[in-house]
């Protein structure tokens, strides 16, 4: 089963570290983690999008806590949640019809074409990850010239919040 | 007080009443030891290697309930200790290790003597920090032993830049009181209604087992436990960390239990109804296979540490907290309960361990004209009225000690049970000793594992301690060897001792007394003459019978019920056993 889990941990050197080690000391999956700042600047949220029987998730759950710059963990998969990803893509636009064809497939998947430069076209999308990936099979494969992804990111709905 | 870096260093030990450091200077730690020199108030004990500084300050933690200190320089000192660092990781024994670090500014530049210990070391502790600050030292040095203490214990590693140290910049000194970390709450008291919901389980029991390990020992919490079990009138085996927490001599033990265990203990827990596993964190060595692990049993367990339960086994009413408190609260609820027990069906179940004891699994032959290693344990129990500390080495040695000398005392048995570091032994007799100066310290070893940290018999005389090293040698790495025989169709790859010093002579020229004991009519003799000598280390050489092997055995991925076991002891199979 695929979870998020949300890791409020403090914001020092290493702590990334000390995650990004336990995963891979563990032999836990890792699908993505991403990490930054929170409005309280003494504290990073990571967001790690991980597989794994109950058990393992568990023991995950656990292992997070018990490390000591972690402050607070959840799964918010286990609830209701938004999830988000960030992708830019840049693609070939030379051939006018391309052109055409990325302008219609942005605003069918309420993206942004963000830049333009050379005849190349950087089209950045928002969403869950089959969204996204939805989008990269409607372009033509021989046309994208390179992808970036965030990530997944998430929060839980309504008033359930990850707080010290 | 304006200080330096190196002197908070120094001052911070002394405010949390720190009496031995154990360390080995260098580049990157030389202020340190300047501050060292300038002050008697921590001892400071010199080593011969890294390795041996931390077992040395691990053997002090593990006899004494106080944190260990070691100070090591960057670089290679500080990758030596990382062998020690993790054996203490893996035993939950609280340490406190200071590694010098190059320069702030020569930091990420493979400088001279430049490791990242704070990476290296990562993995094998519970906490690290790089000091970046002198402002930082003295509140970093307490959050090192409040981490180190508290809690799960474990090793907690402090990186400290040379520069940080400069004894040029002199700042406030103030040792914090407290310390409060928001990210870290151990918690110490037990949920009640998960206990009363144990001692409910408890009183229902037919065929109840206590199962308790080394977080017994860790949480002070020998006193409790054996009032517990002796109230209840259970069944309690021990894991080898766990050995002493309840006396040997007790009514109610049946033996250590796991791969070297005793039948009537491993089978007890096959056929078991209820367990109560208490500070014991089912480890593979304790287990055996997990599929049929108590299979009929009920589980109760008792931990500190969330993530220790349900790790590897399911268990039906998990506690966090410390033992300590929980054994407290239970008891409390146990008078509380208006039922008892089943006292027909424990009787039935201790009339079944009974026939299971019998069998006398731990039998070995007393009439060999051959050393045998059990009896030189046995001897030394004798010798030394049950009462002395023992550290021992790893392997083949280290089981007959734990089989045969029957602790009666916590924090008496010093081994190194998660890691398995030869080694250990000798350094972590001289922490023990240090920290017991008028008590009988003895090493148990294998010529094997001694060579591993025999350096440390010149720290030994350096600080007086009169260690007794038994040595039993059997000119093989016997655990190894046996592992072969049974496994490797007697291939006896790479594990024979060749090429031995004498020593004898080696002791002596390490300053000490030396003796060679070849007769088992001499062993006795031997070791009361070793002991009568108080105030030297006497180094044992005992030569030993090379085939013996260490039984019972369960094979690696084998339940508790598929022993190995001299073909003498084998019992008679009850068929009159009733299972639920």
């Amino acid at each position: 089963m695929r979870h998020i889990i949300s890791v409020l941990i403090e914001n020092e050197a290493g702590a990334l570290s000390r995650v990004a080690g336990l995963f891979s000391a563990r032999g836990y999956n890792i699908e993505s983690l991403t990490v930054a700042v929170t409005e309280d600047d003494s504290l990073s949220r990571m967001t790690i999008i991980t597989t794994g029987s109950d058990n393992i998730i568990e023991q995950i759950n656990k292992q997070l806590n018990k490390l000591v710059d972690v402050v607070k963990v959840a799964d918010i998969s286990n609830g209701s949640h938004i999830e988000r990803e960030l992708m830019m893509v840049k693609i070939d636009a030379a051939e006018p019809e391309v052109k055409d064809e990325l302008q219609r497939l942005a605003d069918i998947f309420k993206g942004r074409i963000i830049d333009v430069s050379d005849n190349i076209y950087t089209v950045e999308l928002t969403g869950e990850g089959e969204k996204l990936n939805s989008f990269l099979n409607a372009v033509d494969d021989k046309s994208i010239i390179e992808t970036v992804r965030s990530g997944a990111t998430g929060i839980a709905r309504g008033k359930k919040a990850l707080q010290v | 007080m304006k200080l330096s870096g190196a002197e908070i260093v120094i001052q911070s030990l002394k405010d949390e009443g720190v009496e031995f450091v154990f360390g080995y200077p260098g580049g990157a730690v030389l202020h340190i030891y300047d501050a060292i020199h300038n002050q008697s108030d921590v001892e400071h004990i010199l080593v011969r290697h890294e390795q041996g500084a931390t077992h040395a300050a691990d053997g002090y933690a593990r006899s004494t309930g106080k944190p260990g200190v070691v100070l090591v320089t960057s670089g290679p000192g500080a990758t030596n200790a990382v062998t020690g660092i993790a054996t203490a990781h893996l035993d939950s024994i609280p340490l406190v290790v200071i590694t010098g670090q190059v320069t702030s500014a020569f930091i990420g530049s493979d400088a001279f003597q430049e490791v990242d210990s704070v990476g290296i070391s990562r993995p094998c502790v519970k906490h690290n920090f790089l000091i970046k600050r002198v402002e930082d030292i003295a509140e970093t040095m307490k959050k090192a032993f409040h981490i180190a203490m508290t809690g799960r214990p474990g090793p907690v590693v402090v990186d400290i830049p040379k520069d940080i140290t400069d004894p040029n910049i002199k700042i406030d000194y103030e040792y914090p009181k407290d310390i409060s970390i928001r990210s870290y709450n151990p918690t110490v008291q037990g949920n009640q209604k998960q206990i009363k919901k144990a001692v409910e389980m408890i009183i229902a029991a037919k065929r109840p087992m206590i199962y308790s390990g080394g977080g017994v020992v860790l949480s002070n919490a020998s006193e409790e436990l054996t009032a517990f079990t002796d109230r209840l009138g259970f069944p309690i085996t021990q894991t080898l960390m766990g050995l002493g927490a309840y006396p040997a001599c007790g009514k109610n033990y049946v033996g250590m239990l796991g791969m070297h265990g005793t039948y009537e203990a491993n089978m007890a827990m096959h056929d078991c109804d209820t367990l109560i596993a208490i500070g014991a964190r089912f480890d593979d060595r304790v287990t055996g296979d997990l599929e049929q692990f108590c299979p009929h049993a009920k589980i109760i367990h008792i931990d500190i540490d969330p993530s220790s339960i349900a790790k590897n086994v399911q268990v039906d009413v998990p506690i966090v907290g410390d033992v300590k408190h929980v054994l407290v609260d239970m008891s409390k609820e146990l008078k509380l309960s208006k039922t008892t027990p089943d006292e027909k069906a424990l009787a039935s179940w201790w009339k079944q361990i009974k026939k299971w004891t019998a069998g006398n699994c731990l039998r070995y032959d007393k009439n060999s004209a051959l050393i045998k290693p059990q009896f030189v344990v046995e001897e030394l129990h004798k010798v030394t009225n049950g009462d002395a500390f023992v550290t021992s080495d790893v392997g083949q040695h280290q089981m007959f000690a734990a089989q045969f000398y029957g602790f009666n005392k916590p924090r008496r048995w010093i081994n190194s049970g998660g890691l398995g570091t030869m080694g250990f032994g000798l350094p972590a007799a001289i922490g023990v000793q240090l920290a017991h100066r008028e008590e009988m310290v003895a090493c148990i070893t294998g010529e094997a594992s001694i060579q591993m940290c025999i350096q440390e018999l010149s720290t030994a005389l350096q600080y007086d301690l009169p260690i007794k090293v038994i040595m039993l040698n059997n000119r093989y790495m016997g655990m190894v060897r046996q592992w072969q025989e049974f496994f490797y169709e007697s291939r006896y790859s790479q594990s024979y001792m060749e090429a031995l010093p004498d020593f004898v002579k080696l002791t002596e020229s390490y300053g000490h007394v030396g003796m060679r004991i070849e007769k088992p009519a001499d062993v006795n003799s031997a070791l009361t003459e070793a002991f009568a000598m108080k105030d030297k280390l006497v180094f044992m050489d005992f030569i030993t019978d090379q085939t013996e092997n260490v039984y019972p055995m369960i094979a690696a991925g084998k339940g508790h019920h598929e022993m190995h076991l001299q073909e003498e002891c084998i019992p008679a199979q009850s068929s009159d056993r009733e299972l639920a």
